[in-house]
């Protein structure tokens, strides 16, 4: 399809502008741009015509099953989208008058208390823009905690094999060294490995849980002893908040610090890529670090507070993806105590279903109960066909659904990770399991053919290589 | 209550069976020990009731007639097919397009959002989006760093708090940043550059124009900085790009900005946009995502995402940043905007701002006790220094419906206008600001 | 006798000409190369630790040099054309050093060869 720029034509122009009211002011033509400015000059109509198009060329949740593992793609419903469109919310100011804005400030107060009680946490800033900017944050807290007491030796962070790439990456931003440890054979903590890890250099230990296969790490409570212990904290990657809301705390276990993903948890849409929002709880003995300012309530009345000398500065422009704040409080607010609850319940049992009618086809890392979200291996299939989970999930998009995460946790080898979610009906798992083992059957009968997929897209499997090789990044006439 | 999940009873129960556990609690069997007592939350809601309670929060904020407030958020118009076209649920809850064949629309219009920064600022190369300007700097200035050397110069026209998140950023990889002193028309001061200069600074920042809202001399600055060997980099307003120098020609190595003015409504700060524009050499520097062009077997144009080695899900702790969700809906909005503004609607848009800043400016010091800080020009954006103090003058403005622009001390307020602020909104302005005593 | 020797990390070296490359079995399964960091003319390396890395299109993997000294010449041609590791990997050369000192414990052609087939 052509781009935007290829069905320029001079002198087209979309938007209509009052004319001009005030006398033309011309700055000194020494300040003036010399370089031509092309952007592209398209009618209305055109540019309606063309977004419509790619927006053809997309998929989302609404189009259909996206059980992309570690992604939480569920449904993201209408009422959050209306209540963010609302103009008393996208009207305001970031710097007007804090009288003029209590019921925004009012709305980020509750979301962050909501925050707090499901996760356990003292207290929470809703400043980070997405996951991984969470966990640069926490680190942040992390880092100032130790240093405050004078603890200056703490430069190691430690981080399981299965780990999510933006826990090492936080860390290493924040001038962390990063020790991995390699997962016990049930994708768990090793322990002998992490007390061996520990010491006086330890800052924290980053631990999603469920953990990056979807296995509850059932020794929590000794991990979390044995990092304390060090005097070290424990930090919690909140990316699979969604398997134990409302049933267990990262607080309860033992977490000091959390950040949560409100585009994957709080059924905030990811826009093809954000914007996200990522907050972070902690307990009150790191609170006096977190990013300035904060919303505050006092008497009914609710203030933009400095968070004191102590805070790690901040690291956003403003308060943070306030929009997506909304969208996640209005969820929140519609499933209330019991729906959280409810919902992660459901997230299990539909990860657990899927997983039962397909282990036997594709070996899965647990045998036991997974949380919500599973990996199944085609390593098998590779060996015996040649096939690989790429493959699969090229013919799963010729059937209509998204693909789950492939080749991740990097642990298992053609890992398939399926994260099914809540909103899914059963009628779409059996839908989507007959269709998985409808593949697999086509596989075993041609496994060339089955190479090709995907064949009903737009375009075949794209030359990744020359992508990358001779980058062509932007269009050039 | 509504829970957004479909199953019936009937359905859960089959599927316990299937799975072999009993109950839904069972799925969480030999966890009992963890299990919360009270989770302080009310119970859930209807969707009428919700939509009341946000609408009743909306109320409680009071959206200004007429806004002369900058300062890092800008009202501008935003034509009605950005909104419409941005309400395309394909585009709005699709994930990071990691399927290419599947997600040509959303990776193209990545594609033409870098070619429209890039073209924007005068660079070769661009990304996907970073999370806003300020976070855009600092991952910028990171992206300069260099082995040997350890110090950055930051000028005192940068937005304040672009500044806290660089120091935020910097401070723990153990760069030592300090500031260069603007002069007394408000521009960087260029003897206060060349003398901070040394050999171990690597990168110098700027904006452009200032948070004061002063056009600088960003090339004289980049011919300094590069005599001195280090990097260069500008943050940006988007619409001036359209009217003064490049970046590019002004000698910076990145381009970054706040992309908010294109097309995102105020929203109290958020979502906004990160952008960036580089020279081709930092390619590689590149933090984000990135698209590139390329073709299928049948010799079809395809887009993916690439350079993806440099990345976290690949490079874990050596990667130059954490960031896999960034702003892309935003930066399809700016794409959208600027489609729809196209060449023309750009220049007009920077020229408007221009035009109505330099009106209400040149108004404003006709009345008596008013004074601009600067004489140096400006864009859209200017400082007042007024004998009356500027609490007065912004709480007289509020009541008539006028959000005042920004106060910087006791008597001093940036101002800002566009091209929304129409010379009947500026007069009643400079009506209020005339009884002001 | 080769005039290679390697590192177990696949990594050769050639004492004649102090260049250093990776093996073709390194190459292959590494899959299609698309870039090649190195360091700079001039920069000093040290046996067994990392002085660039290979990227492929999923993956990146650092290069250790074989031995301790300073970087006399770099393969600037892989820059543009990082495809011809793949094409040649012994043609490939990435690095060019001067000792500080006598390359120790390197495999031998027939080591080497031993330690891929396992």
């Amino acid at each position: 399809m052509k781009t935007i720029f290829e069905k320029s034509v001079p002198g087209k122009c979309a938007i209509s502008l009052a004319p001009c009211d005030v006398p033309a002011y011309d700055l000194d033509a020494s300040l003036l741009r010399e370089t031509p400015l092309n952007l592209p000059e398209v009618s209305e109509v055109e540019v309606v015509r063309h977004y419509t198009a790619l927006s053809k060329r997309a998929y989302g949740v609404d189009d259909g099953f996206y059980p992309l593992g570690s992604c939480t793609m569920k449904y993201n419903p209408k009422l959050n989208e209306e209540v963010a469109a609302l103009p008393g919310f996208t009207g305001i100011h970031p710097l007007q008058c804090e009288c003029t804005v209590q019921g925004a400030l009012k709305a980020m107060h509750t979301l962050s208390r909501k925050l707090a009680a499901i996760t356990g946490m003292d207290e929470v800033t809703l400043q980070p823009a997405a996951g991984a900017h969470g966990e640069y944050t926490a680190l942040q807290l992390i880092r100032a905690y130790h240093l405050d007491r004078g603890d200056t030796g703490r430069d190691k962070i430690i981080v399981p094999d299965s780990a999510h790439g933006t826990n090492p990456a936080s860390a290493a931003m924040n001038g962390y060294t990063v020790v991995n440890i390699p997962s016990a054979a049930d994708g768990c903590v090793d322990l002998d490995a992490l007390r061996s890890a520990v010491g006086p250099d330890t800052a924290a230990l980053m631990l999603t849980n469920p953990n990056t296969v979807g296995i509850f790490d059932k020794n929590i409570a000794k991990i979390a002893q044995i990092v304390h212990d060090a005097g070290g904290l424990l930090y919690y990657d909140g990316a699979n908040l969604n398997a134990i809301m409302g049933t267990i705390r990262p607080g309860d276990m033992g977490y000091d610090v959390v950040h949560l993903n409100l585009h994957k948890t709080f059924s905030t849409p990811h826009g093809g890529g954000g914007p996200g929002s990522g907050p972070v709880g902690c307990k009150a003995a790191l609170a006096k670090y977190l990013p300035g300012p904060v919303v505050t309530e006092k008497d009914g009345k609710y203030h933009l507070t400095s968070v004191g000398g102590k805070s790690i500065g901040c690291v956003k422009t403003f308060y943070g993806n306030f929009l997506v704040m909304l969208r996640a409080l209005a969820y929140i607010e519609v499933l209330g105590k019991e729906g959280i609850k409810l919902a992660s319940q459901l997230a299990v049992l539909n990860a657990n279903y899927m997983m039962a009618r397909l282990k036997d086809k594709f070996p899965t890392y647990s045998s036991d109960i997974c949380m919500h979200e599973f990996v199944v291996s085609c390593d098998k299939i590779k060996e015996e066909i040649g096939v690989t989970a790429l493959d699969f999930a090229k013919a799963m998009i010729d059937r209509g659904m998204h693909p789950p995460t492939i080749y991740f946790p990097l642990i298992v080898h053609e890992a398939l990770m399926f994260e099914p979610t809540e909103t899914e009906s059963k009628e779409t798992l059996d839908w989507a399991c007959d269709t998985v083992l409808d593949l697999v059957a086509e596989a075993y009968k041609d496994p060339a053919a089955f190479k090709q997929h995907p064949r009903k897209m737009p375009i075949g499997r794209p030359d990744e290589v020359t992508a990358a090789r001779k980058p062509v990044l932007i269009y050039k006439a | 209550m509504s829970t957004y999940t479909p199953h019936t009873s009937a359905e859960i129960q089959a599927m316990l069976d299937v799975v072999g556990v009993k109950s839904l609690e069972q799925l969480y069997q030999g966890l009992e020990s963890l299990f919360v007592k009270d989770m302080d939350l009310p119970a859930g809601k209807s969707q009428q009731e919700v939509a009341r309670y946000f609408e009743n929060l909306a109320a409680e904020n009071k959206v200004f007639g007429s806004i002369f407030l900058g300062a890092g958020a800008y009202q501008h118009y935003i034509p009605p097919v950005v909104k419409s076209l941005l309400s395309r649920e394909e585009f709005v809850t699709a994930y990071t397009p990691y399927q290419a064949e599947m997600s040509q629309g959303i990776l193209q219009g990545i594609f033409e959002f870098q070619t429209m920064i890039a073209e924007l600022t005068g660079m070769q190369v661009s990304n996907a989006s970073l999370y806003d300007g300020s976070t855009a700097l600092a991952d910028g200035i990171l992206m300069l760093g260099e082995r040997k050397k350890n110090k950055v110069l930051v000028s005192e026209g940068i937005h304040p708090r672009s500044l806290e998140v660089v120091k935020t950023y910097l401070v723990p990889q153990g760069i030592q940043i300090e500031k260069i002193a603007l002069d007394e028309n408000g521009r960087t001061s260029l003897a206060d550059l060349k003398a901070k200069l040394t050999p171990d600074v690597f990168a110098v920042a700027v904006a452009q124009p200032n948070f004061f809202g002063v056009i600088e001399d960003a090339a004289a600055i980049g011919e300094a900085v590069k005599a001195a060997g280090a990097g260069y980099i500008m943050q940006v307003e988007p619409f001036s790009c359209a009217m003064l120098k490049t970046p590019f020609a002004c000698g910076a190595d990145i381009a970054v900005g706040e992309g908010q003015p294109l097309g995102m409504p105020l929203s109290f700060g958020g979502p906004y946009l990160g952008f960036v524009g580089a020279r081709e050499k930092l390619v590689r520097k590149l933090t984000g995502r990135i698209v590139g062009k390329t073709s299928d077997a049948n010799g079809n144009d395809a887009y993916v995402l690439t350079l993806q080695a440099r990345e976290q899900h690949i490079r874990r702790e050596k990667a130059a940043s954490s960031i896999c969700s960034n702003q892309a809906l935003c930066a399809l909005t700016a794409t959208i905007y600027m489609a729809t503004a196209g060449k023309t609607g750009m220049k007009e848009v920077a020229s408007q701002c221009v035009s109505k800043a330099h009106y209400l400016a040149a108004e404003m010091v006709k009345i008596p006790g008013f004074r601009l800080k600067y004489s140096a020009e400006f864009f859209n954006e200017f400082v007042t220094v007024t004998d009356t103090p500027a609490d007065e003058i912004i709480r007289k403005c509020a009541e008539k419906n006028i959000l005042a622009g920004l106060k910087l001390s006791g008597h001093e307020i940036l101002w800002c206008a566009t091209e929304v602020n129409t010379k009947a909104d500026m007069d009643q302005l400079l009506a209020v600001l005339k009884e002001v005593k | 006798m080769s005039k290679y020797k390697y590192l177990k990390s696949h990594e050769w070296y050639c004492e004649e000409c102090g260049k250093v490359g990776i093996s073709d079995f390194a190459q292959h399964e590494l899959g299609d190369i698309v870039f090649v960091e190195l360091p700079e003319v001039g920069d000093e390396v040290e046996a067994g630790k990392a002085f660039g890395n290979v990227e492929s299109v999923k993956a990146v993997s650092e290069l250790y040099s074989p031995v301790s000294g300073k970087v006399v010449e770099v393969n600037e041609e892989l820059q543009s054309a990082p495809e011809l590791v793949n094409k040649d990997a012994y043609a490939a050369w990435m690095i060019k050093v001067e000792p500080s000192e006598a390359p120790k414990d390197l495999l031998s052609e027939e080591e080497y060869k031993k330690l891929t087939a396992e």
